[in-house]
């Protein structure tokens, strides 16, 4: 519940008065409620839901990206400066200065959101109806996919950061739920459980920050946190930013809590492609970008996102080119293009517009991504291991040629979506200049080149090449209701760059809500300039090298040994045992102390303190004899401290 | 009307003994209830039995709800600045009318419980005057004899909460005072069970009623020594010039604390203030539940209006003289009460002591003295109210399984929660708004009150009273934790269908709890208007003597 001192604020914002003004946005809390309310009706309908559950639960989020798009059409046709509208959703109480209640912000950056959430987790709540058809969960299932829409939404829709948070923890317990929807797999479960704690230690950091905020600026809604930073000190001003970059690495997976999103994958696979795609790890780039002002205004914090970016962006690739299970490699690219996306969000106003944009056409062929090895899991019998995979591609013809396009388009062919997003990414850090602009660069162009090898790697071996089947395992095309999901994102993937970036669109939406200039996106210059040229190289030398591992010579069916490098890769460069190491131990011992003082100190003072009380509950009770005598005396009594407090004054 | 002064040399307005001019608008309120009761007296001795207590419910409701209704469209048409009637000992403004509505709609859900029978029987002995266990005890049962006199009782008693609130000088005060008690007094005394434990509790209640109104009337002597007047106007322009022209250079100043303290005495008790509070717990237990349920929220509704007003308007002006007392007692009541209420086996004495604790709640908002203060009490009284006639509902549904008399002892109502979800979850509700969880009206009224202090400077009252909300809320809670987590017993309660009546108290409390938590906005508005919205119908109580300190 969002608690905010708002009067003043609504005062201020003059666009806020618009609010009432437009039947539209005055719905817009429909957009969160109309997914929770579908949550609420398959969980508690319980099981006179299951016939019809999926498809209400289907229906709803396709609502709220109707509802987007209304909101969106009422927004453009708007000034631009009078795009961020705050909406009043409930008042709770005002009593003397203090006001609790619920308002929505609804500007370019979050509608921005608020379409890519509804928008492809509309469709993959339709590839889920195929996908779970077997499943006897599959209404519990439905119920916790529209939690996840729904508390995301809330998430972008907040105009403070309690309500922000309160849709980040929602996030959280969905997608816990989720990961362990098989929770008879033990590794499913485990796998949920590391997730949750993993994001525990980040909210811990968002958490820590708004206490700061609250305690120091005073503020916790983004306009007047905002406004309060030119006064701020340089030293909370960096402890925030820094806090707040721990949050976001929990939910987006960024180093050094990157750790739970390869073992996530043990959740169903419409999960991986909501959870990489839609929601959670682009929570953490919305909260730096949504929290600009404060990095802007703490360069050392901003120098801490470029560096998590872009450190991410490595590992990621690495473990990604190394993993032989198809999702687990899809994961790792996930890490890389989301610390891609960090990176570009930790350069300031001119990375917003290319980091929000790559997110937005990554959520695209990222999902088509996930759905298609979906398809081709379910077609192998949930086999994920890609060197049993091989020749898939005249089985699966919809599959590969969807799945094919999502490759191109990560990988950055050009004219592709991915290429737009990407080259504006990688303009805008050498726009940078220096020796910063040039390595930033050349990370990023590196971070291409692992891209285009691990895709093309993932290619090759599950759709070229010979079979590598296992026995019984007879491939065949998914149902249309899971393949067309797949064919609308293939198109996304296609074009939506494109359309994007041309002519500056979304530029120019963007940046009254960033506070950016609008970058002009040169289509011409980027094939001529050093960077873009350098970009082509690494993409056909990455394309290279993968075909001739991987399909010039023939995949063997188990994993070779390896050198130190790719077992490293292949071990996620080691990070569970760093965690274990470093955190997990020390943190087993530290919780066997903390009990031993909790039993010998803490309790001990607990029950002295309750025992007391009933102690002199009993004592003051024997005043009570049912006496009126002694009643009487004890008025008496009170007429006596009655007349002492009063001949105080005297 | 007597002229309450008539010494020469007094400079003040003097009242003189023209015939008063009657607002009968305004009046009128009072008038029918008070018609009503005398009309109800009239059928009891006129109507034949058989017949009266259909005639007597449907009169008694039909007061209540045109009062209300009157109380409603008053509020409507009346000017900022209220008015006076009667030749001034009653006046009547928005604050007034605000607290005279609330007792108008929580008398009539009392009544609705009053008037609940079970096999044909109520919750009121069949003949009082008969001695309890006595052969004639049996035969009035036997014949189905019942005191149809409760509800005469009930008007008179609530013509007294009418008036409480609106006296405008310490006589008329003192006069409802009485009006008011004397039929409860009555009413604690017929209880059908445990009769003897019924009547004890009336004869307490009634000798520590005396007791405390004889501190009242010294009180009024002593305030009408200093300031030559019981007008409340006249008090306090006599306390801000220091004094009656009688002390023209002498030290009136202990006469007037005197009286202060004896007055506040007498409004303490009423309200269940520690060290004043120890008939609560007695009476509460031993009075008709439906009774104890009228007492619990209208009375201290009334009470409370009385109380705020003394202290606002006569005593406005002497903030600092009444202010540490004030304090010294709030504290005193929220942590005595708070840590005796800690052992409390029974249920119905629980909730006597949880009612002083919101007596004590409900005083730092008087301490704050301010108009935010003067709101929140008034909107906590509402939404307490409410609760507590829910919760006092649901006591008295659960009984024992022979006799079946109401069980109150906590640890027998184990698995209540389990066999019956519907009403201990209803109960449990209750229980969290008086611990005052935030959405439900109880986190907003307490907030509310507490709020104001801080405001007002009175920021360790505040500090005590968490705390003690703290302690409350471990007793509240025990009695979920029973219902719901602990085996059910053997002996456990059986619990009487709630039927139409008590069912519908229970929603209604249920209903009006989440309302006022969830959706406080309209009446905290009504109460706080905010800057903008012009003069605030809440101050003027406040404004009729504008209080030395309205700001930090």
């Amino acid at each position: 519940m969002a608690v905010v001192t708002h009067h003043a604020y609504l005062a201020a914002e003059p666009a806020a008065a618009t609010a009432a003004g437009s039947p539209v946005l005055s719905f817009a809390w429909l957009l969160f409620a109309l997914p929770l309310a579908g949550a609420a009706i398959l969980l508690l309908g319980g099981r006179r839901t299951d016939k019809w559950g999926h498809l209400l639960g289907t229906l709803l989020p396709v609502a709220s990206f109707v509802l987007a798009v209304l909101i969106l059409f009422d927004l453009l046709g708007r000034a631009g400066d009078a795009r961020s509208v705050s909406v009043p959703v409930y008042e709770w109480f005002t009593v003397g200065g203090f006001s609790a209640g619920v308002d929505l912000l609804v500007d370019p950056l979050s509608i921005s959101f608020v379409l890519l959430i509804t928008f492809v987790g509309s469709l993959i709540h339709v590839y889920s109806i195929g996908y779970m058809a077997e499943d006897p969960g599959r209404r519990r299932f439905f119920a916790y996919l529209n939690l996840f829409v729904a508390a995301m939404l809330v998430l972008v829709l907040a105009d403070n950061f309690v309500l922000l948070f309160l849709g980040w923890e929602g996030v959280g317990l969905a997608s816990y739920l989720l990961i362990g929807f098989w929770q008879y797999k033990p590794s499913a479960a485990t796998a949920a459980k590391k997730a949750f704690l993993i994001n525990r230690v980040g909210d811990l950091g968002l958490l820590v920050a708004m206490m700061i905020m609250f305690a120091v600026l005073g503020a916790i809604s983004f306009s007047e946190v905002f406004a309060a930073v030119p006064g701020a000190g340089d030293g909370i001003l960096l402890a925030v930013g820094l806090l707040l970059l721990l949050g976001a690495c929990g939910k987006s997976a960024q180093l050094p809590l990157q750790a739970w999103l390869l073992d996530a994958m043990e959740g169903p696979t419409p999960v991986s492609a909501l959870i990489h795609a839609a929601t959670m790890v682009t929570a953490g780039v919305y909260l730096i970008v949504r929290a600009g002002p404060i990095f802007e205004a703490a360069p050392v914090a901003q120098t801490a996102v470029v560096t998590v970016g872009a450190a991410t962006m490595l590992a990621g690739g690495i473990i990604a080119s190394a993993k032989d299970d198809i999702k687990k490699s899809l994961a790792g690219s996930t890490m890389s293009q989301i610390g891609m996306m960090v990176l570009a969000a930790g350069l300031g106003p001119v990375g917003y517009v290319a980091a929000i944009a790559h997110l937005i056409t990554h959520g695209f062929f990222k999902a088509g991504l996930f759905l298609g090895a979906g398809s081709v899991m379910h077609a192998m019998n949930e086999g994920v291991d890609m060197r049993r995979y091989g020749g898939l591609a005249p089985k699966m013809p919809i599959t590969f040629a969807t799945f094919g396009v999502g490759y191109l388009a990560i990988i950055g062919v050009p004219l592709l979506s991915g290429w737009w997003t990407k080259e504006s990414i990688i303009s805008a850090t050498f726009g940078v200049g220096g020796t910063t602009g040039l390595v930033l660069g050349s990370a990023v162009v590196l971070g291409a080149l692992l891209t285009a090898f691990y895709m093309s790697r993932m290619v090759f071996m599950t759709f070229l090449g010979e079979p590598r089947w296992e026995e019984g395992v007879h491939p065949h095309e998914s149902p249309a209701n899971m393949t067309v999901p797949m064919v609308l994102l293939a198109i996304g993937s296609l074009a939506l760059g494109a359309f994007l970036m041309l002519g500056d669109r979304f530029a120019t939406f963007l940046a009254p809500a960033t506070g950016a200039e609008v970058h002009h996106f040169d289509v011409a210059h980027a094939f001529t300039a050093p960077y873009g040229l350098a970009a082509l190289v690494v993409l056909v030398l990455g394309v290279a090298v993968a075909w001739a591992l991987y399909l010039r010579k023939p995949v063997v069916e188990t994993a070779p040994k390896g050198n130190l490098v790719t077992v490293a890769a292949s071990r996620e460069l080691y990070g569970n045992e760093i965690n274990e190491g470093l955190v997990m131990r020390p943190g087993q011992v530290l919780t066997k102390a903390l009990v031993v003082i909790e039993d010998k100190v803490v309790d001990a003072a607990v029950n002295g303190l309750g025992a007391g009380v009933r102690d002199s509950s009993s004592g003051l009770g024997r005043a009570q004899t049912g006496f009126a005598r002694s009643y009487a005396l004890t008025m008496l009594f009170g007429a006596v401290i009655v007349a002492a407090t009063l001949a105080v004054r005297l | 009307m007597i002229p309450l002064n008539t010494d020469e040399g007094f400079s003040g307005p003097v009242v003189t003994t023209q015939a008063p001019t009657l607002d009968w608008w305004l009046l009128a309120p009072f008038l029918v209830v008070f018609g009503a009761g005398v009309l109800a007296v009239l059928f009891e001795a006129f109507v034949p039995a058989a017949r009266r207590r259909g005639l007597q419910i449907a009169v008694a409701f039909l007061a209540l709800l045109t009062t209300f209704v009157l109380f409603v469209l008053q509020a409507g048409s009346l000017p900022e600045e209220g008015a006076t009637l009667v030749a001034g000992v009653l006046a009547v403004d928005r604050v007034v009318l605000f607290f005279q509505g609330t007792v108008a709609v929580l008398a009539l859900i009392s009544l609705v419980l009053i008037t609940e029978r079970r096999d044909g029987r109520d919750a009121f002995a069949a003949q009082a005057a008969t001695v309890p266990g006595s052969e004639q005890e049996r035969a009035h049962i036997m014949a189905g004899s019942q005191h149809t006199e409760v509800y005469p009782l009930v008007l008179f008693a609530v013509l007294g909460m009418f008036m409480f609130p609106a006296a405008n000088d310490f006589l008329t005060m003192f006069i409802a005072l009485e009006v008011m008690s004397l039929p409860l007094y009555l009413l604690c005394g017929l209880a059908r069970r445990r009769r003897l434990f019924s009547q004890e509790a009336a004869v307490k209640y009634f000798l520590l009623g005396a007791f405390s109104s004889a501190f009242f009337l010294f009180g009024i002597a002593m305030v009408y020594g200093y300031a030559g007047s019981v007008n409340f106007a006249e008090v306090r322009a006599a306390v801000e010039n220091g004094g009656a022209p009688a002390f023209d250079g002498g030290n009136g100043e202990p006469l007037m604390l005197m009286g202060v303290g004896l007055v506040a005495i007498g409004l303490l008790f009423k309200v269940g203030a520690v060290p004043f509070h120890n008939w609560k717990p007695d009476v509460y237990q031993g009075a008709p539940t439906p009774i104890t349920a009228l007492m619990a929220s209208c009375t201290l509704v009334a009470a409370f209006g009385a109380l705020l007003r003394v202290f606002f308007v006569p005593f406005g002006g002497s903030l600092e003289l009444w202010e540490p007392m004030l304090w010294t007692i709030a504290v005193l009541t929220m942590v005595v009460a708070a840590i005796v209420a800690v052992t409390q086996r029974d249920v119905k004495r629980l909730l006597a002591y949880s009612s002083v604790v919101h007596a004590g709640f409900i005083l730092t908002a008087v301490v704050a003295a301010s108009t935010d203060g003067l709101a929140g009490a008034m909107f906590y009284l509402a939404a307490y109210g409410f609760t507590t006639l829910g919760a006092f509902a649901v006591l008295t549904l659960v009984r024992t399984r022979d006799g079946g008399q109401e069980l109150g002892d906590i640890e027998r109502w184990a698995g209540l929660g389990r066999r019956h979800p519907g009403l201990a979850g209803a109960l449990s509700l209750f229980l969290l708004a008086f611990t005052g969880i935030p959405l439900t009206s109880g986190f907003i009224g307490k907030f509310a009150v507490f709020e104001a202090a801080v405001a007002a400077g009175a920021t360790p009252l505040v500090v005590v009273g968490v705390l003690s909300s703290a302690v409350t809320a471990f007793f509240y809670i025990r009695i979920i934790v029973v219902m719901f987590f602990r085996d059910s017993e053997e002996e456990g309660p059986t619990v009487v269908p709630a039927g139409m009546l008590t069912g519908g108290v229970i929603t209604v409390g249920v209903a009006a709890t989440l309302t006022l938590g969830v959706f406080p906005g309209p009446v905290l508005d009504t109460l706080l208007p905010s800057d903008e919205a012009g003069p605030e119908p809440a101050a003027v109580m406040v404004d009729e003597a504008s209080l030395e300190r309205t700001a930090p």
